[in-house]
């Protein structure tokens, strides 16, 4: 393995060059790296729309653009944040950089697979970004029938792109599953591993099951647009609410795609700022597989006023509350991992009890949204977006963040601007509450959500929610700056900045093209602190 | 993954233990490619056992228009090539390669004899206006459903899908004769054969499903 | 490799016989018209069809519990797809209104 790694100066990013180098790369790690571009760049275009979003509605009636416009922006707001950034997010970026570092194996288990998923993924994103040139639609990013079906839209190459971005997703969560089961480090077993893997194991499965099942439905979408077979038009003798149980079947579960990695993340924040081996290993570990299962047989929650049986919405009511779970047994973990550490506050730690907070006020609200009576009143308001956005931004994003610091590091093998790494967090966290946290209090209220357009009642907490989004978006602009200050001129890391324990830190910083000079053997446990 | 071409030996990508360790890596990642084929399949199928509770009456009366004759012959057709695939397999084992070759071949043959059927299925459904949706005419074809075109709907999508599997495994298969002839699978190294074998006896077993569901119960 | 199971010719001809012979016994029922039981009989068969295509000729009767428990799930949440769907379905469209 790896001879050109005898020389220090010679890792994964030196040792070969040029653009043809990175494109036919089967690094695991380069691979990672162009899905971190890729991903950065439609992040920027998914929080341009955000902000253009908080931007009309900073005070009632037309601001900026028509309500067709606004349709648009929402559409591809949800549309690019949902699929080509949370879902593939930590997967594709960290978990294809770490997961194979972290069992201690030389690459995944299909390199050529992975850089197939990634040419996969782009050919679905630029089929999609085509939309913006054609005729934008105006679906939201759900497709609901029959809308779908009737409007004059490029709904067909959206839905297409999807599909097609679906099919990449799939194939990333067959290689981890086949990487996490056969190249385990020897010596690691299942429950050697550090819990990132485990979160990135649990989402995969998801991933390669609840993915088909979308993609068989926008298929049938564009059955019914190009042949109107009816299946989801009621006009023809269809259920449009069969769409809504398809669509959900994938969507709830991708939900925890997005959330069940950002979990991973924050189990090896909390353990190695705290000095402190995790507390309840395992039951982490099976909280993820029980959040993973649970995830299942709960997507019913999204339909408690689409019309569909009042038997169905109170055994998905009922359901839905056991998602509380475990992910309480997660919190708990956590907190008790802090209990008595020798907790230090560098950046990473601070967004992961910056997610510990957010996550809370995300996960209660939507206990209270799972109840049935209450769901029934705050539908389709403001609430459920910001609990959404609370979970998503406030949970999965903050936990993106910590991630990237913790292993900048090990990733570029530069260290980056501590200051201002913490400004970045003071600014996204306090901009985060001043954004959604008056959004709960709108929902409540009564606005709704995806209006243009709102009564002058509701124009002050708007405002208060446009400005703290100027406050996360200089937040972002400033972590890019420190990101790419860091990779330029950042000073040399040691190997593991952190003295944290798990495989990835036992390697150079960055590491050799095949991760270990030496095949490692675990005999420790990845939080024996 | 690197291929040697030598008839005893098979050299495994570095990051994997060895060859046998690398083989059962790769035979995983196929089963984890069928579970995702059967939940899309499975979609569709959940969509016909649905809408078939709600309209037993049209199903029945869109079954009655295909002739499960030809519905019969297609799959023993497929069972033959399933037999045949599956020897391409075991033959490869032994190391017969050319007995593996033709089985192969007479794989793709099957695969062919197949899809001529169905296009003469289609071609008189075309003839007789049985089209998918919103193309039937209820009134055209004297249907006594309003909404027989969401039979043939599924009908078509579902033997659509399946037909469009059975073009890319003979595409698969014919790279499989292609490498056996250059002998390059033996008795420690035929993955690639085994894997598309795998995915052919899918098609063969989505069709098994099918063809009770489409042609006979109405 | 002894670890490759390589199972005896004859297997694949009897599994593919009892596969014509199942086919032929399909078609038989249906000839039969039992009405009601037509289709669970139909599925039934298929059923028993599809196992022997997956134990024999795609050699799962021979292969590790992971690859089976791999497969076994697919249909398992397959069933949970069905079943919750069938729910609503049920107890709205076939207890109340007519589409």
């Amino acid at each position: 393995m790896g001879t050109a790694s005898t020389n220090p100066n010679v890792n994964y990013l030196t040792e070969f060059s040029g653009i043809k180098s990175w494109l036919f790369s089967l690094d695991h790690k380069r691979i990672g790296l162009m899905y971190m571009i890729a991903i950065l760049f439609f992040f920027l275009v998914g929080g341009i729309m955000a902000m253009l979003i908080r931007l009309e509605l900073f005070s009632p009636g037309p601001t900026l653009f028509s309500a067709d416009t606004y349709n648009q922006v929402l559409t591809y707001h949800g549309a690019i944040m949902v699929f080509m950034v949370i879902v593939p997010g930590i997967p594709a970026i960290l978990g294809n950089f770490f997961l194979p570092l972290q069992i201690g194996a030389a690459d995944v288990a299909f390199p050529r697979l992975n850089l197939a998923s990634w040419y996969v993924f782009m050919f679905g994103a630029i089929l999609a970004f085509t939309t913006l040139f054609t005729t934008k639609i105006d679906t939201g990013w759900t497709f609901y029938t029959p809308y779908s079906i009737k409007t004059g839209t490029a709904v067909i190459t959206i839905v297409l792109a999807a599909f097609i971005m679906g099919m990449s997703s799939i194939l990333t969560g067959l290689n981890f599953i086949v990487t996490t089961h056969k190249l385990r480090a020897p010596g690691m077993s299942m429950f050697d591993m550090p819990l990132f893997v485990w979160s990135l194991y649990s989402t995969a499965i998801i991933q390669v099951i609840a993915t088909p099942v979308l993609g068989i439905t926008l298929l049938l979408l564009v059955a019914e647009r190009v042949l109107g077979i009816g299946i989801f038009d009621p006009k023809l003798g269809g259920d449009p609410v069969l769409f809504q149980h398809f669509f959900w079947f994938y969507s709830h579960p991708a939900v925890y795609i997005m959330i069940l990695p950002a979990m991973g993340i924050i189990s090896e924040l909390i353990s190695a700022f705290s000095r402190k081996t995790i507390f309840g290993y395992k039951a982490i570990a099976f909280s993820s597989l029980g959040i993973a299962a649970v995830s299942f047989i709960v997507w019913g929650h999204h339909m408690f006023v689409s019309g569909q049986s009042e038997i169905a919405g109170v055994i998905f009511s009922f359901i839905t509350m056991l998602v509380g779970v475990p992910t309480a047994i997660k919190m708990f973990n956590w907190l008790a991992t802090l209990y008595k550490g020798s907790v230090s506050f560098e950046s990473p730690m601070l967004y992961a009890l910056g997610f510990l907070f957010l996550f809370a006020i995300g996960g209660v609200t939507g206990i209270m949204l799972a109840t049935l009576g209450v769901d029934v009143h705050f539908h389709d308001t403001y609430f459920v977006v910001a609990h959404f956005h609370y979970v998503m931004v406030g949970g999965t994003l903050m936990a993106i963040m910590g991630g990237f610091y913790y292993w900048f590091p090990k990733m570029f093998g530069k260290m980056y601007n501590e200051g201002l790494a913490r400004l970045t967090f003071v600014l996204i966290f306090i901009g985060f509450n001043v954004t959604f946290f008056p959004q709960f209090i709108l929902g409540a209220m009564g606005m709704p959500r995806r209006y243009f357009d709102y009564i002058p009642a509701y124009e002050s907490l708007n405002k208060i929610s446009t400005i703290g989004s100027w406050m996360i978006a200089a937040g972002f602009f400033l972590a890019l700056y420190v990101i790419i200050r860091g990779i330029i001129s950042g000073p040399k890391a040691p190997a593991n900045p952190w003295g944290a324990k798990t495989l990835e830190w036992q390697t150079s910083s960055p590491p050799p093209h095949f991760n270990f000079d030496k095949k490692p053997t675990v005999t420790g446990g990845p939080y024996d602190y | 993954m690197t291929t040697n071409h030598s008839a005893t030996a098979h050299h495994h990508s570095h990051h994997f233990d060895s060859a046998q360790h690398e083989y059962e890596s790769d035979k995983e990642g196929i089963w984890l490619f069928m579970v995702t084929e059967i939940l899309m399949f499975g979609g569709l199928f959940v969509a016909y056992a649905i809408f078939h509770q709600i309209y037993p009456e049209m199903f029945a009366e869109g079954a009655k228009q295909l002739s499960w004759k030809m519905g019969f012959f297609n799959t023993l057709v497929l069972i033959a090539s399933s037999l045949t695939m599956a020897l391409g397999i075991y033959y490869n084992q032994i190391n017969k390669s050319n007995k593996a070759f033709w089985n192969l071949i007479a794989t793709l043959v099957l695969a062919g004899i197949f899809l001529v059927v169905k296009y003469f299925e289609y071609a008189s459904k075309f003839e007789t206006g049985f089209l998918p949706g919103k193309f039937l005419n209820p009134e055209t074809v004297g249907a006594t459903s309003q909404n027989l075109g969401m039979y043939f709907g599924l009908y078509f999508c579902m033997t659509g899908l399946h037909g469009l599997h059975v073009v890319i495994g003979m595409i698969l298969i014919s790279w499989l004769a292609y490498r056996t002839k250059r002998g390059d699978f033996n008795a420690n190294y035929y993955t690639p054969v085994e894997g598309v074998g795998i995915f052919w006896h899918i098609v063969d077993l989505i069709w098994i499903f099918l063809f009770p569901l489409l042609y006979l119960v109405g | 490799m002894s670890e490759h199971h390589v199972m005896p010719l004859k297997t694949y001809f009897k599994v593919a016989g009892g596969l014509v012979l199942l086919t032929i016994l399909t078609v038989v029922f249906h000839e039969m018209k039992m009405g009601a039981l037509a289709g669970p009989v139909a599925f039934l068969i298929a059923a028993v069809k599809a196992s022997l295509v997956l134990l024999y000729f795609m050699h799962l009767k021979y292969d590790n519990m992971t690859n089976r428990v791999i497969f076994g799930s697919g249909f398992f949440f397959l069933i949970l797809l069905f079943a919750f769907s069938y729910v609503d379905i049920w107890t709205r469209i076939k207890s109340f209104s007519t589409l």
